[in-house]
């Protein structure tokens, strides 16, 4: 049994950044990895990924991209390694191949037992992650076994998956990357789409994470929103890091020969059963962008910004009039079905009254209980709280609650 | 990013606070957010039946109206039927077009929106052979449903789309059109 002040669980850019935040503030601690430092980005995730944002956007504290490529996207070997050498530079005292298998309370202490041994600590720190497992709907349970299903953990590339149909499940950036390249492939491939928001890789001559950073859109607050829960659900944009990509959006898709058709909503009878809502979700999608678009159009002309392209509203996303509603998945016309559903974290380890009837961790921008935090969930302190280039500015404000909180629990 | 919101009080008849109200009380007590509606319904003659709708299940509790609201339905004389009421299928567009409707008012209090008119035209196409068991391929529903809407409302175009488009994020009977729904018929 070792006793420490802090234990910080995952070694992920969160974990990484919270580490390089209390050794700021002389706070002893411990990042315990269940892997490898930043092993997510490598083992969970498929091959072609590359991150969504650019290399100058993957800031965190006391480190930044100095690289020769700033506007391009890292795949999945440079954000590890980008990682490794961030938890060098900030010489994190991380132990590897140490998996947490319970945090319990112990007094006003915490007790967390793990694969290596056992912590005394008075702080927990959980920065595993927000996309530590893929989220799957019940009806996969409804799959008939002739189909081969994959998971975003599971799926790597199209070399994979049999030649044939795929349907592809969500058409947010993971669906859409994942239904391109089977498509490129020569897959017959079909995109369920639910609610989706698109976006163009640029506009007006600059990449959509300099509007979306410079326009301060990522550092909205909870407190600037007026329906939180819901914007912590927002899916995350039809993008690619692709700079050469204009947009990878249903538009592309279907140009590519992609069909898109509704929400799966459900199995029946070894049918799947599609969403008429089709047409609404490619509208609110339209609308979406529209907006955001229009509204960086009005902050560069209230900062006055010279060298601007002239702005080029997106034709309105085609869908066809008479998707498919149902598909058999007996014929073997599909072979596959890719479940591009997104993540949720996993708390399973976490055994403490902290979860609400969804079990879904209760925190408030953070805090969970006294000495109690999480990091690099959506939304959590604000818009860009799971991004790389958020998660520092999240650990700085966290880590300074932990030094008030640990004098006065102290005394 | 903003809807767009006025200096002008906006009274669209719909009580926001109180919906938003009801949403803390449910998300205090899930339990109540339980509702069971139901219709009552007798047949009349040849393809003529009366629905009476009053009672409720919400809140933990039954409720009873003050009034009894009666929905008939029949078929047109095309059916050699009496043709006194609305087919089911138009009570069932009827009743998307006003959920919609009632919805995009919410929607519209909530923004802070004035509306000034709404008025849906709705059109449901369906293929007679289906219901008469003629071709299996040809289902007894509608093969489509259309709905256009004419609105007068103290807004820009795109917000009116965004009260449409959020209107069928929320709306009942638009799910349950467009959403497989379990439905288990038994003989008492």
């Amino acid at each position: 049994m070792r006793c420490i002040s802090t234990v910080i669980i995952g070694a992920g850019q969160a974990g990484l950044a919270m580490s390089k935040c209390l050794s700021d503030r002389s706070v002893t601690h411990v990042v315990l990895e269940r892997g490898e430092i930043a092993q997510s980005w490598v083992k969970d995730r498929w091959d072609s990924l590359r991150l969504l944002t650019p290399n100058w956007q993957s800031r965190l504290p006391g480190f930044s991209y100095r690289g020769p490529d700033p506007d391009g996207f890292m795949n999945m070997p440079q954000i590890t390694d980008y990682l490794r050498d961030y938890a060098h530079v900030i010489a994190a005292p991380v132990e590897e191949h140490t998996t947490v298998s319970s945090v319990t309370p112990d007094g006003n202490s915490y007790l967390v037992c793990t694969s290596r041994g056992d912590w005394i600590c008075d702080n927990v720190v959980v920065a595993s992650g927000a996309c530590a497992q893929p989220r799957l709907p019940q009806i996969a349970n409804a799959v008939p076994t002739s189909i081969a299903q994959l998971s975003l953990a599971t799926y790597k590339s199209p070399n994979q998956v049999a030649q044939g149909g795929v349907l592809v499940v969500g058409a947010s950036a993971s669906g859409v990357q994942i239904a391109a390249e089977l498509s490129t492939t020569g897959h017959s491939v079909t995109l369920a789409v639910g609610e989706h928001i698109r976006a163009p890789r640029h506009y007006r001559g600059r990449d959509i994470q300099w509007w979306l950073d410079r326009t301060g859109v990522l550092d909205a607050a909870v407190k600037d929103v007026d329906d939180i829960a819901r914007a912590r659900r927002v899916p995350s944009f039809q993008l690619m890091g692709d700079a050469g990509l204009d947009a990878i959006d249903l538009n592309t898709l279907q140009a590519m020969g992609v069909a898109i058709t509704g929400r799966l909503v459900g199995i029946r009878h070894g049918k799947a059963q599609f969403s008429g809502s089709l047409a609404n979700h490619c509208a609110m999608s339209d609308l979406k962008i529209g907006r955001l678009l229009e509204h960086f159009d009005d902050w560069a002309m209230c900062v006055n910004l010279p060298d601007l392209q002239v702005p080029r509203r997106l034709p309105p996303t085609c869908f066809p009039s008479s998707p498919h509603l149902t598909a058999d998945l007996n014929n073997g016309a599909f072979r596959t079905i890719v479940w591009a559903t997104g993540y949720s974290p996993d708390f399973s380890w976490l055994k403490l009254p902290v979860f609400d009837q969804k079990d879904t961790l209760i925190h408030d921008q953070g805090v969970v209980a006294p000495g109690l935090y999480v990091l690099g969930l959506p939304f959590m302190r604000r818009r860009k709280s799971a991004l790389i280039d958020g998660v520092g500015g999240d650990a700085q404000a966290l880590a300074d609650h932990l030094v008030a909180n640990r004098t006065k629990r102290a005394a | 990013m903003t809807t767009s919101t006025q200096d002008k009080p906006v009274s669209n008849g719909v009580n926001t606070e109180a919906l938003i109200g009801a949403r803390g009380v449910f998300a205090e007590m899930p339990q109540a957010a339980s509702f069971t509606f139901r219709s009552n319904c007798d047949w009349v003659d040849g393809s003529e039946s009366r629905n009476t709708i009053n009672g409720y299940f919400g809140l933990g509790e039954e409720h009873i109206r003050k009034q009894t609201f009666v929905i008939s339905s029949d078929h047109p004389a095309v059916f050699s039927a009496t043709d006194r009421a609305p087919t089911p299928p138009e009570i069932a567009l009827s009743a998307l077009a006003s959920c919609l409707t009632g919805g995009i008012a919410a929607v519209a209090q909530h923004r802070g929106i004035q509306l000034r008119k709404v008025q849906a035209v709705v059109e449901g196409d369906m293929d007679m052979r289906g219901i008469l068991g003629m071709d299996p391929d040809i289902r007894n529903g509608f093969s489509a449903v259309r709905v256009t809407f004419n609105i007068d409302a103290d807004a820009s175009d795109d917000d009116i789309r965004a009260l449409v488009a959020q209107s069928q994020k929320r709306s009942t009977v638009f799910d349950l059109m467009t959403n497989p729904t379990n439905v288990h018929v038994v003989v008492a």
